[in-house]
């Protein structure tokens, strides 16, 4: 089973690297396939690292150099001055003029989204959580084509409760698989609908590198921000509906990855709607346990640092996961700073009696005022997220602000 | 899990209704569509001129994502979102429009810098007090149908001048139909030719009504889709007042041109009247009424490099230009029409990257001169 799959695998990979040789063919890819033998050698390699915990359930030795080898790959992937390099360097070793390489060489469908499935479960089965998986249940999560190119990060241990389910035998079953069906057709269309009619309507004028140094009037610049808004939220959240509803029809039922973001009335509440399962992902692997080392091993820290530590660096992650550039990391400081605040004001506000007796009109204008402020603070925030420089972001800012 | 469903045969009958259901409802619209074919219509339908400020010339843009802006056949909706359409024309207002081809639209000028821009900028007043205010409603296409079919619409506009500028390369009868615009409105065209009698062959397939299936929703979808991206492209034409993608470097006008002396498919050493679509100016005097038109050869790039003994320029072999002007002459004193030769009038360098285009300079220029031929007119002299 395990050679059935495996040889399956690879001659797909091969037969789309044999593109390469034929001119009618080539290239259906992006760029142009690697050579056999370079596919042969990286795909061996890459299954190694990525099935040991399977392959080799034992040897949980292996975990951490394959979390070591994935991290470097998506910074090599992130980076563009790196991935530059890196394709400077391939193309040189393989013959190819350097002038040709770009950063986009390297770059892989799916790979952010795949090498956090494999860190979960590098990470879980190095903390014994990981239940034992055959290769062929194992490479169907990693690979679920659905989710692969943009998610939802679904948990391996909840995956495998819907691909173990027993094959429908009565009529209930025969029910739900109808249910499956028409909701997924339903996520679909509208997947699709949000996609192709509401965001690459509004991609014609939101916010981008060309229009953002052509505006001069602030209420114009506003409207091209809203529209980047609202076009990331759809255009993203678009693709969670068709990789749902695809699952759906296959009776899976992958986990949600938006929640009305932008109807949130604080930050926090905007991040346990926004990319769901990306977040969830960070807090499990990455922001409890460096807050609980944190407080383990330096106990005279007061609280308050290990939350702005723990909470601008996940932030600072999520914003170089995107892209390491100083952008995307303006963006995810912005956003830590932001959940810090949050989290004192909501501290502070605690014990205040003047937010806890309020009046009907008074809750209300509170919620308002919260909700313009969140999605306010959000929304400046794309700024530097839908921008590649700080210059032109911060020519952006001034404009929004009318600062001269 | 619960099931919104209470027996396994519910579900197939959910679906059954939802899939005849949708199709009755895809059936009954694009019927109804059919039916009215309400193109036009909603052609009609724009948010220029009332939230975002009407477009200075005809939407037309090859890089829409760059130009804020985009070819559409819609003659209806290109004209709703033209500044010719907000509201009345004002009781002060002497109202002129420019007729022409890409020169006249601007290829390579920003909006402040076309021929109806620097008129404007003159500020000229006529003789009963009226400010002048000229629009440009050129089209980048070359052919003199494609010119009559602007016009057609553009007198609803009450015009009180029109300037019609054009080249030898709008005349061959062969340039006629070529025109992706006349193409998808055979019909306007074909009233047209029917109208004025003019001499383009009517039997082609071109003129056959649209079928069924190109009166459904789904038939006109690239129509439907393209009225939707134009008058979302307004938000960029407001917040930028950019209408063409104008790059950095492009490739300039030939100046050493191939040793070649053919035109269209006329053979040397002479050009006939007839070679050439001279019944559509006489159209568009028809069309016009009473309103007074200025006809102006535009000025072209002549070449001073290899084989510019035998050509003046990319477009034209000097045999088939001189000719052309003979019987544009002819064709003006005969039928006592104001005209304007304008052929030689702008220098080498002030074209860009064609025979015909001109730079932000050259356009000033020839501004003046349309000026001058204007107040030639007012004076009931002209002399040009």
């Amino acid at each position: 089973m395990i050679l059935v799959t495996l040889a399956g695998i690879t001659s797909i990979i091969l037969l789309i690297g044999i593109t390469r040789y034929i001119n009618t063919l080539c290239c259906i890819t992006a760029s142009r396939p690697p050579a056999i033998q370079h596919i042969f050698i990286l795909f061996s390699l890459g299954l190694l690292f990525a099935s040991s915990p399977v392959i080799l359930p034992q040897k949980s030795f292996w975990a951490p150099f394959a979390i070591l080898f994935f991290f470097i790959l998506f910074i090599f992937q992130k980076s563009p001055i790196l991935a530059q390099n890196s394709s400077v360097f391939l193309r040189t070793l393989t013959g190819q003029s350097p002038e040709l390489a770009l950063p986009i060489d390297l770059t892989w469908l799916g790979f952010s989204y795949l090498s956090f499935r494999l860190i979960h479960v590098l990470r879980d089965f190095q903390m014994g959580k990981l239940p034992t998986y055959t290769l062929a249940e194992f490479v169907t999560y990693a690979l679920f084509f659905p989710t692969f190119t943009a998610g939802p990060i679904d948990r391996s241990q909840r995956f495998m409760e819907d691909l173990s389910k027993k094959q429908y035998d009565n009529d209930q079953q025969t029910i739900e698989k109808k249910d499956n069906l028409i909701a997924g057709t339903q996520r679909i269309i509208i997947g699709i609908f949000k996609k192709f009619v509401l965001a690459d309507t509004l991609a014609l004028f939101a916010l981008n590198e060309q229009n953002a140094s052509q505006v001069s009037s602030s209420f114009w610049m506003w409207i091209l921000l809203l529209g980047y808004a609202f076009r990331i939220f759809l255009d993203f959240s678009s693709y969670t509906d068709i990789a749902i509803g695809i699952g759906r029809l296959m009776d899976f039922r992958l986990p949600e990855n938006f929640n009305r973001p932008y109807f949130k009335k604080n930050l926090t509440e905007f991040w346990n709607s926004w990319h769901i399962t990306l977040a969830q992902w960070l807090r499990a692997y990455y922001f409890f346990p460096i807050t609980r080392s944190l407080r383990m091993k330096a106990k005279n820290m007061p609280v308050w640092s290990i939350i702005v530590i723990g909470q601008l660096s996940t932030m600072a992650f999520i914003g170089l996961w995107h892209g390491i550039t100083w952008n995307f990391l303006i963006w995810g400081i912005w956003h830590g700073l932001g959940l810090f605040i949050h989290n004192r004001w909501q501290d502070w506000t605690k014990t205040k009696t003047i937010f806890i007796n309020q009046t009907n009109i008074q809750k209300q204008l509170f919620a308002f005022s919260s909700w313009l402020l969140t999605f306010g603070f959000v929304t400046l925030g794309w700024v530097w997220f839908a921008l590649p420089d700080f210059e032109l972001s911060n020519r952006v800012i001034h404009i929004l602000f009318q600062i001269k | 899990m619960e099931s919104i469903f209470k027996d396994k045969k519910e579900p197939l009958l959910f679906i059954r209704n939802i899939i005849v259901k949708t199709l009755l409802l895809f059936i009954f619209f694009n019927l109804i569509f059919t039916a009215l074919f309400p193109i036009e219509a909603l052609g009609k339908i724009s948010l220029y001129n009332r939230i975002f400020p009407g477009r200075t010339r005809l939407p037309y843009g090859e890089i829409p994502e760059k130009s804020y802006n985009l070819g559409i056949f819609n003659i209806e909706a290109m004209f709703t979102s033209h500044i010719i359409s907000a509201g009345h024309k004002p009781s002060d207002e002497y109202r002129v429009i420019l007729i022409g081809d890409s020169a006249t639209w601007g290829f390579l000028l920003e909006p402040d810098q076309t021929l109806d821009a620097n008129l404007n900028q003159e500020m000229l007043i006529n003789s009963d007090g009226r400010r002048v205010k000229v629009y440009n409603l050129g089209y980048p296409v070359m052919s003199l149908t494609k010119d009559l079919l602007i016009l057609s619409y553009a007198v609803k506009y009450d015009p009180d001048l029109i300037i019609w500028l054009f080249t030898l390369e709008s005349f061959p009868l062969d340039k006629q139909l070529f025109p992706p615009i006349i193409q998808n409105n055979p019909q306007k065209v074909k009233t047209l030719i029917e109208e004025f009698n003019l001499n383009i062959n009517l039997n082609k397939d071109l003129f056959s009504p649209p079928s069924f299936w190109e009166r459904t929703i789904v038939g006109s979808r690239r129509n439907i889709a393209d009225l939707i991206r134009l008058q979302t492209y307004g938000i960029m034409w407001a917040a930028t007042g950019i209408d063409q993608y104008i790059p950095q470097e492009y490739t300039k006008r030939m100046e050493d041109l191939p040793d070649d002396k053919s035109f269209h498919d006329i053979t040397p050493p002479t050009l006939s009247p007839s070679d050439l679509a001279l019944d559509i100016l006489e159209a568009g005097v028809v069309m016009a009424k009473n309103t007074p038109i200025i006809f102006i050869n535009e000025p072209m790039f002549i070449s001073q490099g290899e084989n510019s003994d035998i050509r003046y320029n990319f477009y034209y072999p000097r045999w088939a230009y001189d000719d052309y002007r003979k019987f544009l002459e002819q064709e003006m004193l005969l039928n006592n029409w104001n005209y304007l030769d304008a052929w030689d009038s702008i220098s080498g360098e002030e074209f860009t990257n064609s025979a015909v285009h001109l730079s932000p300079n050259g356009s000033q220029e020839f501004a003046q001169l349309i000026k001058k031929a204007i107040q030639e007119l007012w004076k009931g002299k002209p002399e040009y």
